[in-house]
């Protein structure tokens, strides 16, 4: 079980919003792969898989907000 | 580490949109760190991440009746539109090699924006949480960008024609009821694109080399 956490984005930046999930709950994933989209002030950024496996668990949708350190999402390891 | 800059004229902005994807994969790849795209375009309303096509005032049809091209696209930010009277400048920069800070890359944008008017005797105002540059309650640029493997693309639009502003009556600018100006507006003067273009070039090429003697 892997947990993809929000990494630190730069200086005085507490959180980002979701704005566009590649996969969904249930679906395969390689390693590196686009896994989520998020946005803070005028930029979106990718957060790319770590692993490859399973999207078990997604805790944030499209529109929350996520601190930099919390968990995103779930994915178990193949 | 190399800066590569690649100066076009006035450019289709599917075309630039793709140029700046192969730019980014030259990036990725390692054959350069930086790059820098500067080009006009054709008249033409991009919704970002944050947008809604709700902010354009008018109907798709109506749009390409004053031909006018439409594109979601995955910068941040809401709707923008761009025209022939702007100067478009695409920042695809590898920030691994630089700071990963996303809001300091948006600040520094802003900052040689600040610069290059101040070269006019302007000055070049920002606001928090109003991303881009203003000159009192007008915009003068505006800023929105991706990031994807720390690798930056799209960028900044700087208003430079007087004469180019009429069709930003027909978007919510960046959803709000913005006015925009122009550096000629600002000016009351004729200014040539090439000389902004030049400056701005100029201006990149200095933050640059600054940045890698910082990261050395």
């Amino acid at each position: 079980m892997t947990k993809v956490v929000l990494p630190e984005l730069g200086e005085g930046i507490e959180k980002a919003t979701v704005s566009y999930w590649y996969f969904k709950e249930g679906e395969k994933i390689n390693e590196k792969d686009d896994l989520v989209e998020l946005t803070t002030d005028k930029a979106t950024f990718n957060l790319p898989s770590p692993c490859s496996g399973m999207l078990s668990e997604i805790f944030f949708h499209e529109g929350d907000e996520v601190n930099v350190g919390e968990v995103l999402a779930i994915i178990e390891e193949s | 580490m190399e800066f590569r800059i690649f100066n076009f004229g006035l450019v289709d902005f599917k075309k630039a949109w793709q140029f700046q994807k192969e730019i980014f994969k030259e990036i990725k790849n390692d054959y350069f760190n930086a790059a820098l795209i500067l080009c006009r375009h054709y008249p033409v309303i991009t919704v970002g991440r944050q947008g809604s096509q709700e902010n354009i005032k008018v109907s798709v049809p109506e749009l390409k009746n004053r031909g006018i091209q439409l594109y979601e696209v995955e910068r941040g930010g809401d709707v923008t539109y761009h025209g022939p009277g702007q100067l478009i400048a695409y920042p695809v920069f590898n920030l691994n090699y630089f700071k990963k800070d996303i809001h300091l890359f948006l600040r520094q944008l802003e900052e040689l924006i600040i610069d290059l008017l101040s070269d006019f005797g302007i000055n070049g105002l920002r606001y928090k949480g109003l991303t881009g540059v203003w000159i009192d309650k007008q915009k003068i640029a505006s800023i929105g960008i991706a990031i994807r493997n720390w690798i930056t693309f799209h960028g900044l639009s700087i208003n430079v024609k007087k004469d180019d502003l009429d069709n930003f009556s027909l978007i919510k600018p960046c959803g709000m009821d913005i006015e925009m100006t122009s550096l000629e507006s600002v000016l009351n003067r004729g200014v040539e694109m090439d000389n902004i273009k030049n400056n701005l070039i100029q201006k990149f090429r200095e933050s640059y080399e600054d940045e890698k003697t910082h990261n050395l």
